[in-house]
């Protein structure tokens, strides 16, 4: 092997590297879940505006209830495909407070407006500082608060019946929508 | 019992595709004809297997065999038989039974359209195909069956296929990009048997052109139809998220359209031979990767399909062993690079490198951007990447890539002369510039990057025309038999030049001049906006099959002349109580109207004023319309003739 053919060996390389970074990712903890830092925590506090602009709320509509904290934006195909699933588990009670995520106003009140509201409360991120500090990875995630304000879990991705009775069901102790 | 048909046929093709991907191979390597000559009856074989599974799933679908968890899960008594059939690939197992079958279909026409290749050659395709339709047989039969049965207590009725999905847009936009993925397979198949045989002789560009010309015509409508659907279901207008299952798509797309080039250089020229293997390694690398991107989950959040790990270490696996065998056989097997091969820095071969080179530095722009957050996760950082990022390169990229576009087409190979492109452009320049510059002030002030794509777009259509011109009146046939006797490879490159020219028209246009304006409007009020004038004339009750509706009835005119009458809907829907809004497009060759109505501003009270939500969007149809163009321009190139003809040794047009 001269020099000149050194360079043939740079796309295999290139490929094994990002294998390697896909392996990490794939097999890094809590992918899915919350890192184990935040599970147990209390959710970090807030003071954030609502999405229908009646003021601002802070970390203590969690208390008193088992709640699911949504997040989502307009601009998120994924959460446009949950979003059905969500106005169910509404309908048969289980709490959902939503945090719109650097998103646009007017988009995220039409998304609400087209496809139901499943969110008693719609908490406002629009430059997604509060996700920052939440460790939001992106939209849609969905987190199982208790009445404690204490983070139980975290999904990453599409909530669906499926995932519901897999990971949500064993640490949910509110209403059960399947009873 | 269809369905254990279909499950029987699943493990037939699986033993098919093993016996295809080592028989014929050995039979190459070792110079056993009849080994070689088995690579065309399995390949038929296993398409036909696959067919068979294919039927049995859409026969499940068909009766309603919801003791089928993934006919189950995916629709419902009520749901309308063409959505039934198209939800056989509403969701991941049937989706990826379409893909292999798509695959061995792929596979049983290379089989019947390589009769003037040689037979070592087409075994070694045909086992190479083989193995990726093993790689993702298994995949489905490990992890994801679609024939699965949910006994022992099947659901009464189907869990229903999800309501964004029941659009005639999405029925079709699936396949479509699947057959551009799939398709780039052959130009992969092509360039191993190429580097297994040692030299890459040049004639392998040859036979995989066509092929690849025809995956990149599918998969460039498949994004097509992905961008509209987005527009008028879900994107309030927007036609292009970066999100990262979009940039799965258009990463290939990117390495697909360079390859078309390179190829033709291969071709014509026997140059850029190792780049050429490479880039069609490339291009099916990355539709591997979109797969896995989508399927395993690792980027979270987005259209995330199936979020199951044991899943996603599959498909990276195959991933490495594919892409990471093909790379390591080319690393080992490239012929050398000889310098100064054989043209002068200005030529057709130079531009056509440019081409290449900002492709291809697009794909990597958007393979970072996809993947920025996990480096920056592993790195212990979080970043978000958004539009801003992408834009930054992509404008520039896509001004260089027009540019060099037009001294491209007029450059002969080899070598061209500076005097006789620069007379060519002497015209050309100017009136794209005054054109432009003045194209860009109709609609509004545009920013200097707009008004910049405006005057290439019109540099590349002027030339293109130009171009066009000069040949018909150098043929002695008169202006219209000129026309029609160009060749047809020359007419498509025309067509799909010009494609590129609207698209990115289109996308000037609307980025920098949609209005999007919400207010509030009662019945009798009207509305001025971008010089057309809304009047909400009128409420009405109306009741459809399934729903009853509010529809507001909306006269538009301009200078007082009627344009359009729209009737967006608020719907409620009779047995879910759900409640959607229909909104009213009114599309037009140079802009969109869209009015949808929102909430009554008061609750409840249906009469008094709403808010409503008018867009104005110019140009917006362009951006699909320049990939239809773009797509036709493909397929012209594809019939003609020398693709139909046989080969004949030792010709190289």
């Amino acid at each position: 092997m001269n020099r000149g053919t050194l360079w043939r060996f740079v796309p295999v390389l290139i490929l094994l590297a990002l294998a390697l970074l896909f392996f990490w990712a794939l097999n890094r903890p809590g992918r899915d879940e919350v890192p184990s830092g935040r599970t147990g925590e209390s959710i970090p506090a807030f003071e954030l505006p609502t999405l229908n602009g009646d003021g601002v709320r802070t970390e203590a509509i969690f208390d008193n209830h088992w709640t699911l904290l949504n997040v989502w934006g307009s601009w998120c195909p994924t959460c446009y495909v949950e979003h059905p699933y969500l106005m169910k588990l509404a309908d048969r009670g289980v709490r959902i407070v939503g945090l719109n995520y650097k998103d646009e106003k007017p988009k995220a009140q039409a998304y609400l407006e087209d496809g139901g509201d499943p969110y008693g409360v719609t908490l406002v991120d629009k430059d997604g500082d509060y996700g920052l500090d939440l460790g939001v990875y992106g939209a849609p995630e969905t987190w199982v608060i208790n009445p404690e304000g204490v983070v139980k879990l975290r999904h990453a991705g599409e909530l669906n019946r499926e995932v519901w009775q897999r990971k949500i069901a064993p640490v949910w102790k509110g209403d059960s929508p399947y009873e | 019992m269809i369905a254990e048909l279909g499950h029987l046929s699943l493990w037939v093709a699986l033993v098919l595709g093993l016996a295809l991907m080592v028989l014929p191979m050995l039979g190459a390597w070792r110079g056993i004809a009849t080994l070689q000559l088995l690579g065309r009856p399995l390949t038929w074989m296993l398409a036909l297997c696959l067919t068979v599974a294919l039927l049995a799933l859409a026969w499940a679908f068909y009766v309603h065999d919801y003791t089928i968890e993934y006919v189950a899960n995916n629709s419902n008594s009520a749901l309308p038989l063409r959505y039934r059939l198209s939800a056989i690939w509403g969701g991941h197992e049937g989706s990826l039974l379409l893909w292999v079958w798509m695959l061995s279909v792929w596979g049983a026409a290379v089989a019947l359209f390589t009769r003037s290749v040689p037979r070592p050659m087409v075994a070694r395709v045909l086992s190479v195909m083989g193995f990726v339709s093993v790689g993702f047989l298994l995949f489905m039969l490990l992890t994801s069956n679609p024939f699965d049965r949910a006994l022992p207590w099947p659901p009464m009725d189907g869990a229903d296929l999800n309501p964004l999905l029941q659009d005639p847009g999405l029925i079709i936009h699936p396949p479509m990009l699947y057959m551009g993925y799939v398709g780039f397979s052959v130009a992969f198949a092509f360039a191993i048997g190429g580097l297994l045989t040692g030299n890459l002789d040049p004639t392998w560009a040859r036979w995989a052109r066509p092929w690849t010309t025809v995956a990149w015509c599918f998969l460039t409508l498949g994004i097509a139809l992905g961008s509209w659907w987005a527009y008028y279901e879900l994107g309030w207008g927007g036609w292009w998220f970066w999100d990262p299952v979009e940039n799965a798509s258009f990463m290939p797309w990117l390495a697909g359209t360079a390859l078309i080039h390179s190829l033709a250089v291969t071709e014509k020229r026997g140059l850029f031979r190792p780049w050429t293997a490479l880039l069609a390694i490339v291009a099916f690398t990355l539709s591997l990767l979109g797969t896995f991107l989508v399927r395993s989950g690792v980027l979270t959040s987005v259209h995330a399909f199936a979020t199951d790990p044991a899943r996603g270490a599959f498909v990276l696996g195959f991933l490495v062993v594919t892409a990471g065998g093909a790379l390591t056989l080319f690393a080992f097997r490239a012929p050398v690079l000889k310098a100064g091969s054989g043209f002068r820095l200005l030529s057709r071969e130079s531009f056509l490198m440019v081409n290449n080179l900002v492709l291809l530095t697009a794909a990597f722009v958007v393979l970072l951007g996809t993947l920025f957050p996990l480096v920056g996760e592993a790195m212990g950082m979080k970043i978000s990447v958004r539009s801003p990022y992408f834009n930054a390169f992509f404008v520039p990229l896509t001004l260089v890539l027009m540019l060099a576009m037009v001294p491209g087409m007029m450059s002969r190979w080899g070598a061209q002369q500076a005097r006789p492109l620069l007379r060519r452009l002497v015209w050309v320049v100017p009136a794209a510039l005054i054109g432009g510059i003045w194209g860009s002030r109709l609609p509004g002030p545009t920013p200097w990057p707009g008004t910049l794509g405006l005057i290439l777009a019109l540099y590349v259509v002027l030339a293109h025309v130009d171009d066009v011109v000069r040949r018909v009146s150098a043929s002695s046939a008169g202006a219209l038999r000129g026309l029609v006797q160009l060749p047809r490879g020359y007419k498509g490159m025309v067509l799909a030049h010009c494609g590129l020219a609207l698209t990115v028209s289109g996308v000037v246009l609307v980025t920098n001049h949609e209005v999007e304006r919400d207010m509030r409007l009662a019945p009798g009020g009207s509305v001025e906006m971008a010089g057309y004038e809304f009047t909400f004339e009128d409420l009405k009750s109306v009741e459809g099959p399934n729903y009853s509706a509010l529809q507001g009835e909306f006269r538009v005119t301009r200078d007082g002349r009627k344009v359009a009458h729209m009737q967006p809907q608020k719907r409620t829907y009779d047995a879910s109580g759900r409640v959607m809004t229909e909104a009213a497009i009114d599309a037009g060759l140079l802009r969109d109207l869209y009015v949808s109505l929102g909430e009554p501003l008061q609750a409840g009270q249906t009469v008094g004023a709403w808010a409503v939500r008018i867009y104005y969007k110019p140009g917006v149809r362009w951006i699909w319309l320049g990939a239809l163009v773009m797509a036709i321009g493909g397929a012209v190139a594809l019939s003609d003739k020398r693709y139909r003809r046989p080969a004949d040794p030792g010709e190289t047009a």
